[in-house]
């Protein structure tokens, strides 16, 4: 399957990217995508390893399973207001 | 009832307040968030404020509904600026009526507190000199979501 995934602010400055798309196994929960994620290179290797995530702009747990198309967004800690 | 929204442009806090507010209504509330030119005993110079745009929008108004259904408020509006913001420009407006005082200032702080624990935003603060920092942030949290 393939998910698109999201990168915001300082995870996108440890990315280098906003978006990357992910080919990933099925079954795959956030979880399996983030520690994939993480072995593929430096930058991302500095996420941490229980990021907040959001699967399809909801809030979701990391043992949320994903789906060809779905949208996974990492989300570093909010800093709004 | 409730109209919230997320903008790169400039916000209107008169426009918002203008809104709210009905016959029935013996309170409107506003507040404004703004850029301050200090931050941790540093000169600030300007915030940018990235966002996931499509999300946040969802998120703000389930929070601005959440507080109409917990309180008695005739009219809620509340929005959040993104992109780059100078020292004294408004990010987030908030604008309440209800019948009654105590209504209006729970429904609005609460819309506050909940916009800085759950909104999927973040700023970067800029310095004198050029250098530039993700501010620390809350971790999220949601009804649905344990970790």
């Amino acid at each position: 399957m393939r998910v698109r995934v999201l990168f915001f602010a300082l995870y996108r400055d440890l990315a280098g990217h906003s978006q990357i798309d992910l080919e990933l196994e099925a079954p795959a929960t956030a979880g399996t995508a983030v520690a994939r994620l993480r072995a593929m290179g430096p930058g991302l290797a500095r996420l941490p390893d229980r990021p907040a995530v959001a699967v399809n702009q909801q809030y979701a747990r990391l043992d949320a399973p994903l789906d060809d198309g779905d949208e996974l967004a990492l989300l570093p800690p909010v800093a709004g207001g | 009832m409730v109209r919230t929204f997320i903008t790169t442009e400039p916000l209107d806090a008169a426009a918002l307040l203008a809104e709210v507010g009905t016959p029935d209504d013996g309170a409107v509330l506003l507040f404004a968030g703004t850029v301050r030119r200090h931050n941790d005993g540093r000169a600030v110079t300007g915030l940018r404020y990235d966002a996931y745009a499509t999300m946040a929008e969802t998120v703000l108004r389930q929070i601005a509904e959440e507080a109409v259904a917990r309180w008695e408020v005739s009219r809620l509006a509340a929005a959040h600026r993104t992109g780059d913001l100078s020292i004294g420009d408004v990010s987030v407006v908030i604008a309440v009526s209800a019948a009654h005082r105590a209504e209006a200032f729970d429904a609005g702080r609460y819309v506050i507190e909940e916009v800085k624990q759950r909104l999927p935003v973040w700023k970067q603060e800029r310095y004198a000199g050029g250098a530039d920092r993700w501010l620390e942030g809350s971790m999220p949290r949601s009804r649905e979501a344990g970790s």
